[in-house]
């Protein structure tokens, strides 16, 4: 028995191991491509700040023929899109979120579930043309704006390439929190309002967060669709008005002009420094959300013990 | 079949272009070694310069090659200034340019024992566009100057309707945004630093324009004529008040009365022989001047042999 045994475990030995070191890599090769991605990036576009003085790259003024390489348009112009796609999305994608796993019946959430499945795998350049042919001319008309090509076009096609992403993952977050807790609330003589809004949501608020910032991270990662309908003009935006006036991106900028610039330029450059800039937005986005998250956990640990 | 490769990037089309030209010149190699039967050498022609020409000089290959079979054509782009420099280099046959020689670089072949000879090979006319709705009619260079570089705000100004008025641009990337910088807002003046107002929208494609404008009372856009569809206006240009409003058309480029519109060349190092000549040549036939006008540039006259 014990002799058949350890043949047994030798036998599986040597996949065994080689399998775990095989996930092994796999696990540290993401760490791998995250430090060789910054390296190049920080190779390609640190050099802008020898070659560019600070006051034009943080100047207000984009016209890279022209040697005016201002970034500070391109990095409001993202900001306000990706706000405004936040306020739109936030608010629908969790509500939907809760719709489906706490109020509908259960054949509406066996419709409603694989269709926003459906969305999420939506190319973002098939919303472009719909917001180019369709979108951009309804907002211009409904809003009487001199251009529907603007920030808040983008806002909307990014809130509908995010909501699905939103909806997915604190769907899951909701379904999570246990039965028993929804049950005592509702013993204690709650409705299924303040169920929901003091006890189920908070209850699976980690899991929102994550589903909120990984939806903001979509939404300013997203060039193409971008691109197609916020008409690209490079203005600093200044206040809330500026939503309904066209924009230009950091990821279309590097998108529409990296095709063309002479390898090893200061315009080549320059794009490559936009692009640490939008990689530390996104990283800071990511730090924020883990901390929050990280903090909340620790007092949700405190209160239960 | 042009659409798709006029929406391409140029530098893109010329590496697959250059790769296309690779599978035969690989196959043919031995075969021009091992087969004495073959009694025709394939004849090289080099074609580099201007990144505005080289679709034209693309489609113009690729049809010479049918014809030709034991010419082979390779084109590529990188600017005028660099189809020049290879040409006075002695590294071109052909070089394109989307501007006339610079006298230095005419002196630079000279020194090398070159002798540049200029071809006017196409024409290229840039249209303003508007909404058909927009009841303004024409304007002149230094109104298009004025709107924009922001100068001119409302299409009031300019006795249209109490509209802002919302300007269209190509992407800094294209030739036809530098050309259009350097002789309409700067009116060809090298001293002129006047920049495109900064609210000027860059669409990533002239279809884009066309799409805004024919749509938007507000806009103003410009596109090559070749690009114009008749679901928006074309506005009559003057050079200054005075002068007469022109349209811009295959005959008043071709007169010279119509203010926005260019030239484009081939230089070659000396006076043009044999397999050279004989593409040259057909570049000023019917057959090369029809390509011409399916990409959207403006034919030259036509010097067809009878």
């Amino acid at each position: 028995m014990t002799t058949r045994s350890t043949t047994l475990r030798n036998r599986f030995k040597l996949p065994e191991t080689l399998i775990t070191r095989l996930i092994t890599i796999s696990g540290y090769s993401a760490i791998l491509f995250v430090v060789l991605i910054f390296f190049f990036l920080a190779t390609e576009g640190l050099p802008a700040l020898r070659e560019v003085r600070l006051e034009n790259l943080f100047s207000e003024r984009w016209y890279p023929i022209e040697e005016y390489f201002g970034i500070l348009p391109l990095i409001g112009g993202s900001l306000i899109v990706t706000i405004g796609a936040a306020l739109l999305a936030v608010p629908i994608g969790i509500g939907t979120a809760i719709y489906i796993a706490e109020i509908s019946p259960r054949w509406a959430r066996e419709i409603l579930k694989p269709l926003v499945e459906i969305l999420a795998g939506l190319p973002s350049v098939v919303l472009g043309l719909i917001g180019v042919r369709v979108l951009s001319s309804a907002l211009r008309v409904s809003f009487d704006l001199p251009t529907g090509l603007t920030a808040f076009t983008g806002s909307v096609l990014l809130a509908a390439i995010s909501i699905p992403t939103i909806i997915s993952v604190s769907e899951d977050a909701l379904d999570a929190v246990p039965r028993s807790y929804r049950d005592a609330a509702l013993a204690l003589g709650a409705t299924g309002w303040q169920t929901i809004w003091r006890v189920t949501l908070p209850a699976a608020r980690s899991g929102v967060l994550t589903a909120v910032m990984l939806g903001i991270g979509r939404a300013i990662g997203e060039t193409m669709a971008v691109m197609m309908v916020t008409g690209n003009a490079p203005v600093l935006p200044r206040g809330l008005s500026a939503l309904f006036s066209p924009t230009r991106t950091m990821t279309a900028t590097i998108a529409s002009e990296m095709g063309e610039v002479a390898n090893g330029s200061t315009h080549y450059h320059v794009l490559f420094f936009i692009g640490i800039v939008l990689f530390l937005i996104s990283l800071l986005v990511n730090v924020t959300a883990s901390a929050v998250v990280i903090r909340q956990r620790r007092r949700a640990e405190r209160v239960l013990g | 079949m042009y659409g798709i490769i006029r929406g391409m990037n140029p530098r893109r089309l010329t590496v697959i272009f250059l790769l296309l030209l690779c599978l035969p010149g690989c196959s043919s190699t031995p075969n021009q070694r091992g087969d004495e039967n073959s009694p025709q050498q394939v004849e090289y022609i080099e074609n580099k310069g201007s990144d505005t020409i080289v679709n034209l000089a693309l489609a113009w290959a690729e049809r010479y090659q049918e014809i030709h079979p034991e010419i082979s054509i390779s084109v590529s782009g990188g600017g005028s200034g660099t189809g020049i420099a290879a040409l006075v280099n002695g590294t071109t046959d052909i070089a394109n340019a989307s501007r006339k020689i610079k006298g230095e670089e005419l002196e630079a072949a000279i020194e090398n024992g070159a002798e540049p000879v200029e071809f006017v090979v196409a024409r290229d006319a840039i249209a303003i566009i508007v909404c058909p709705e927009n009841p303004i009619e024409r304007l002149t260079l230094a109104q298009i100057s004025d709107i924009y570089s922001g100068k001119i705000n409302n299409w009031q100004e300019l006795g249209g309707d109490d509209r802002v008025i919302v300007r269209l641009s190509r992407e800094t990337n294209s030739g036809t945004h530098v050309y259009f910088l350097e002789q309409v807002l700067r009116l060809g003046d090298d001293e002129n630093k006047t920049l495109f107002s900064t609210d000027t929208l860059l669409l990533p494609s002239s279809e884009g324009i066309i799409e805004e404008v024919k749509a938007n009372p507000h806009a103003i856009g410009y596109d090559g004529l070749g690009y114009v569809t008749p679901e928006v206006k074309i506005i009559a240009v003057a050079r200054s008040p005075e002068d007469e409003y022109i349209l811009p058309s295959a005959a008043t480029v071709n007169e010279g009365t119509y203010p926005i519109a260019r030239d484009l060349y081939m230089y070659t190092a000396s006076q043009p022989e044999g397999a050279l000549l004989a593409y040259l040549d057909w570049i000023f036939s019917s057959e090369a001047q029809a390509i011409v006008e399916e990409l959207g540039f403006v034919p030259v006259p036509v010097s067809d042999p009878g």
